[in-house]
């Protein structure tokens, strides 16, 4: 059968992957190059794929400017904690919703599922009255309380759904024994859960990584300031540099870049499944 | 004996909502109180301003319906999304059929997997700074399409009021259908493959086993991601800021930019919330059919 495959179609089908790859790879390629070059042969035309400025030059300052070493710490922490944050609240969330019957399930939950349609441009004005009432405007905790908001609703749906498939047989004997409920959860359920939790895991770290909206509004001074705003913000200084933005966005991308070809399939399967299940 | 037996129904009553509090807490205070919050500021004469503003009704519903600014940025918006979800659609769907092809090897697809789902990966300030770039006078979008004699050497395509808004559609395209290939793909493959093989019994052709066996198995799967990127396009906020705020002439400003420019840049609260208001409206609107639309795929 293999060999039954008329040659001009793939063919085509070759020039069509390979066009594919060029579309989608083609810009993160130049970005790579653009990083290594000095600002005017970025432009040069025509233009040059590699040239005799090709330099670390940019990476170098970087990472020796303090300032924006403390953007990526704070993206860093931002995004662990938030990740921890989620996993714990929505594991304890996902074990009532897996485990109890109780008068307002339905009603959580639909608040829960419905979350996940707000804009958050929508929430962004409340929120800064919200956040400066509390007094945590230009703090940690504006960024990791209000992406909790976003973060959990996604996580408790996944979890429920994995702790549905696991039976009930498993907490029932850890209580027999004599054992709590905390710990048929932490001790049985969670450690069973693993490869659903890092894929949970993962898809909140992006999230978190990736806001830009909130860290934009939410704070104000440099030393608070995360990755997606600190791109931006060099966008605004005197001339562009393009080699140093460049620099910038490929040494931001490199945590979710890394995550992303090491756990492909992890994220793929959740991806995918959270798409269909909503 | 009865006593403690109520009690440990009273506890086994309570343990639940205490494994949900903390949920529960943070989407009162960060969910249900904005909610109520910006339904009262769009009520409300210089909301958040001034210290006891004015109830007034309507009125900001009223002005912002009748300004024509408001109506221009729901046109935007319309084009931005219903463009960016079509195109989606049609690309993640070509790109899964491609790597789903049996005419290469697992070795290539994996490759080109991973190429394919890169700008999915980035975030919108990378995505932004990078086409700004790229798409600079004399940069190299130009001198590509140059080679092809398609544009010339400095053409504009963010400053020029006629091409911003399809500049930054595609540039959303291409961030965006990698998310539709994943799912795609994974629903590709859950087509059992006697399916495939009965039609080829009965001579059916590729478009006609596309058009009767795939499109049929995936609709549930398209429909769900095409929902969802709906919500996620019309609220999409950073990749437009960066890469053109708005302009020129407000030929880029959506619905979400409008609200931000109105509420941060010249303190129009009730306003601004007046059209947020209005926006989440939609967006609930698109999320009942989504939820509806979930049930009956479990059913």
């Amino acid at each position: 059968m293999v060999g039954g495959y008329k040659r001009p179609t793939k063919v085509i089908l070759s020039i069509l992957l390979i066009l594919g790859g060029l579309f989608a790879g083609f810009p993160v390629l130049w970005m790579l190059v653009s990083s290594l070059k000095s600002n005017t042969e970025i432009f040069s035309w025509p233009p040059k794929f590699i040239d005799k400025s090709f330099s670390m030059r940019s990476y170098i300052e970087i990472l020796t400017d303090s300032e924006k070493v403390r953007y990526f710490l704070n993206s860093y922490f931002v995004s662990a904690c938030v990740v921890i944050l989620t996993l714990v609240i929505g594991i304890m969330a996902a074990y009532a919703f897996s485990r109890f019957d109780f008068p307002l399930k339905g009603v959580i939950n639909t608040i829960i599922v419905s979350v996940q349609a707000v804009p958050a441009i929508v929430l962004l004005i409340p929120y800064l009255s919200l956040i400066v009432t509390m007094k945590l405007f230009n703090t940690y905790w504006a960024l990791i309380l209000t992406y909790l908001v976003f973060t959990l609703p996604y996580c408790i749906l996944m979890i429920t759904g994995y702790f549905n498939t696991l039976s009930t047989d498993l907490d029932e004997a850890v209580m027999m024994d004599g054992g709590s409920r905390m710990k048929a959860l932490w001790r049985i359920l969670v450690p069973i859960s693993v490869p659903g939790l890092v894929s949970v895991g993962m898809y909140t770290f992006m999230q978190a990584w990736n806001e830009y909206l909130f860290a934009l509004a939410l704070t104000q001074t440099a030393n608070m300031r995360t990755i997606p705003v600190g791109i931006n913000m060099l966008m605004g200084q005197h001339t562009y540099d393009w080699s140093q933005m460049m620099a910038m966005s490929f040494l931001g991308s490199i945590p979710v870049l890394l995550l992303f070809i090491f756990f492909q399939k992890y994220f793929i399967a959740g991806m995918s499944s959270g798409a269909i299940k909503g | 004996m009865m006593k403690n037996r109520s009690k440990s129904k009273l506890r086994r009553k309570i343990t639940p909502y205490l494994y949900l509090s903390p949920t529960i807490i943070l989407m009162l205070v960060l969910m249900v109180v904005p909610i109520y919050l910006i339904i009262k500021y769009s009520f409300q004469n210089n909301a958040i301003v001034v210290a006891d503003p004015e109830f007034v009704w309507l009125d900001n519903y009223k002005k912002i319906l009748s300004d024509s600014e408001f109506w221009g940025a729901v046109k935007t918006t319309f084009v931005f999304v219903t463009v960016s979800v079509a195109a989606h659609i049609i690309l993640g769907m070509c790109f899964a059929l491609l790597l789903n092809t049996k005419y290469f090897k697992t070795r290539t697809k994996t490759i080109a997997r991973v190429i394919y789902v890169l700008p999915w990966v980035f975030t919108a300030s990378v995505i932004a700074i990078l086409w700004k770039m790229m798409l600079q006078p004399a940069g190299i979008v130009d001198y590509i399409l140059s080679i092809f004699n398609l544009a010339a050497k400095d053409t504009e395509w963010l400053s020029n009021k006629d091409v911003a808004l399809a500049t930054i559609t595609l540039v959303n395209i291409w961030c965006g259908y990698p998310f539709y290939m994943i799912s795609i793909l994974a629903g590709l493959q859950g087509i059992p493959e006697d399916l495939y093989e009965s039609s080829a019994l009965d001579g059916a052709t590729k478009w006609k086993s596309f058009l009767h066996i795939i499109i049929p198995q995936l609709k549930p799967i398209l429909i769900s991601i095409a929902m969802l990127d709906f919500v996620w396009t019309l609220q999409s906020f950073a990749l437009i800021w960066m890469m053109t705020g708005g302009g020129p002439v407000n030929s880029t400003q959506t619905l979400s930019i409008y609200i931000y420019k109105l509420a941060f840049n010249s303190s129009q609260y009730g306003l601004a919330s007046a059209v947020a208001v209005i926006l989440l409206l939609l967006c609930v609107i698109v999320a009942i059919f989504y939820v509806k639309q979930q049930k009956k795929v479990r059913e």
